[in-house]
């Protein structure tokens, strides 16, 4: 209930501060991500993401252990990230 | 160490485990007050790594737990409602209520949703206008701001058909509940990561300063906690009693101020009743009046229901590290997370599941 997800910035669309979103690859799986609270994040930059909002931005390698003990442990469904989908430490390097 | 192995760093693992040994010369009591370090702590047998004199003990850090059962039986009944659709997190629809589950009435045919944001639910309400959407929102500080930015998109648009059933709580009055008691007996506490990467840590400073006791902000992994508990240790083995952080990957003393000020914008703070705690005050929110339009107990009229708890459920006293969940009769036996008489056995993130899940067992074969 308290996990975040680290996921990387593919993309950013949106305007207006509070609907800025991200396209974001969780290892493979790829989802739309609020970035309202982080408005630092740039393409590319590496997110956590709890409940569909990045709440902060952390560095490649973090993120990398981060997504392999959640895939370890059964929590990235708490994401709605479907496990067997995702290939933990494959990140999308096409932003 | 029989769990090392499943450590990706088994020797990293076993140094701090080794630091922390020989830094300990008295007992003492640790307390975790998040439900994913308190999931992490008995998945990986953390506590058997360390000397018999550092005890664990869990906090009341799972909010879909301590979600009062008024507010579950509120839900199933807005569930009920034709025309209502209802969408929340999926651990907090398979709590039961006094009589059902939220599962339960879906089979019966209501409109019963699984989300993974409070974006998702006003998507369902964006596409269907026709149906009055009710998003049921629990969560500590880490949730607030989403849950907040969903109510406030909610106005901005002028969705009307969007609702919002609110059981949000916060950590520091939890906190100081536990070290106000006369029976408290924990003297450190592993900080919540995720909160204060959205909180910061100023509250947990005063929290330090007035009680004397430690508190370092942890991450959710093996090593985290055990570094957290190191670093709790050294304090509490100088006579120090500081804010520090373990968790700086994801944390800073500042916390995320565009996601604070949203929470602000959207909620106000209130007393609130923690399930098998009771109430404490100012320790939740609530949706301000400007949004109170879109506040679900108000929109449908709900009045509030009194129900009482299992007398024999010994939860108050687990939740605040009194009691461990074994030393309770039901344990396992009238109380299983299959039929949870309380707050936590309801949740895997809840002590008593978590207990239930990995060290019955071993009590077994004791």
């Amino acid at each position: 209930m308290c996990l975040a997800v680290p996921g990387r910035v593919l993309s950013i669309a949106g305007e207006d501060p509070a609907f800025r979103s991200g396209w974001i690859d969780f290892c493979g799986v790829r989802k739309t991500v609020n970035l309202a609270f982080t408005p630092e994040v740039r393409a590319g930059d590496f997110v956590l993401v709890h409940v569909g909002f990045a709440i902060s931005r952390i560095n490649r390698e973090e993120a990398a252990r981060t997504f392999a003990f959640l895939a370890h442990i059964g929590a990235l469904a708490e994401e709605g990230i479907t496990p067997g989908e995702a290939s933990p430490g494959n990140w999308d390097d096409a932003a | 160490m029989k769990y090392c192995d499943e450590y990706r760093d088994p020797q990293i693992a076993q140094a701090i485990a080794g630091r922390i040994a020989n830094a300990t010369t008295r007992p003492w009591v640790l307390m975790e007050v998040c439900g994913g370090q308190t999931h992490t702590l008995m998945r990986y047998g953390i506590g058997d790594l360390l000397p018999d004199s550092i005890e664990l003990v869990h906090g009341p850090g799972c909010p879909v737990c301590v979600t009062p059962l008024e507010l579950i039986d509120q839900a199933i009944r807005l569930a009920a409602i034709p025309g209502v659709t209802l969408a929340s997190f999926g651990d907090m629809l398979r709590v039961p209520g006094s009589s059902t589950d939220l599962f339960d009435v879906r089979a019966g045919g209501a409109d019963v949703r699984v989300v993974y944001s409070p974006l998702d639910a006003l998507k369902i309400a964006r596409d269907n206008p026709e149906r009055q959407v009710v998003f049921f929102a629990v969560g500590f500080e880490t949730t607030a701001p989403a849950n907040a930015m969903a109510v406030w998109q909610a106005h901005h648009e002028g969705i009307a058909n969007f609702s919002m059933l609110v059981s949000h709580v916060l950590v520091p009055p939890a906190m100081r509940l536990i070290l106000q008691s006369p029976s408290n007996r924990v003297q450190g506490f592993i900080g919540p990561g995720h909160v204060c990467s959205i909180m910061g840590f100023g509250e947990y400073h005063d929290i330090a300063r007035e009680f004397g006791v430690p508190i370092v902000i942890g991450g959710f992994e093996p090593l985290d906690l055990l570094e957290a508990i190191s670093m709790l240790v050294a304090q509490l083995e100088e006579g120090r009693a500081e804010v520090e952080n373990q968790y700086s990957r994801s944390v800073e003393y500042d916390g995320n101020l565009p996601a604070q000020n949203m929470m602000r914008t959207v909620f106000s703070v209130v007393n609130r009743k923690w399930r098998g705690i009771g109430e404490i005050e100012e320790s939740g929110l609530v949706l301000r009046d400007e949004y109170a339009a879109y506040d679900a107990q108000r929109r449908f009229g709900l009045e509030s229901l009194e129900v009482r708890e299992p007398a024999e459920c010994i939860s108050a006293l687990v939740l605040q590290g009194q009691k461990k969940p074994v030393d309770c009769a039901a344990f396992g036996k009238r109380c299983t997370p299959m039929t949870p008489l309380g707050a936590p056995m309801v949740s895997t993130e809840g002590a008593c599941a978590a207990w239930y899940q990995y060290k019955r067992h071993d009590l077994q074969h004791a």
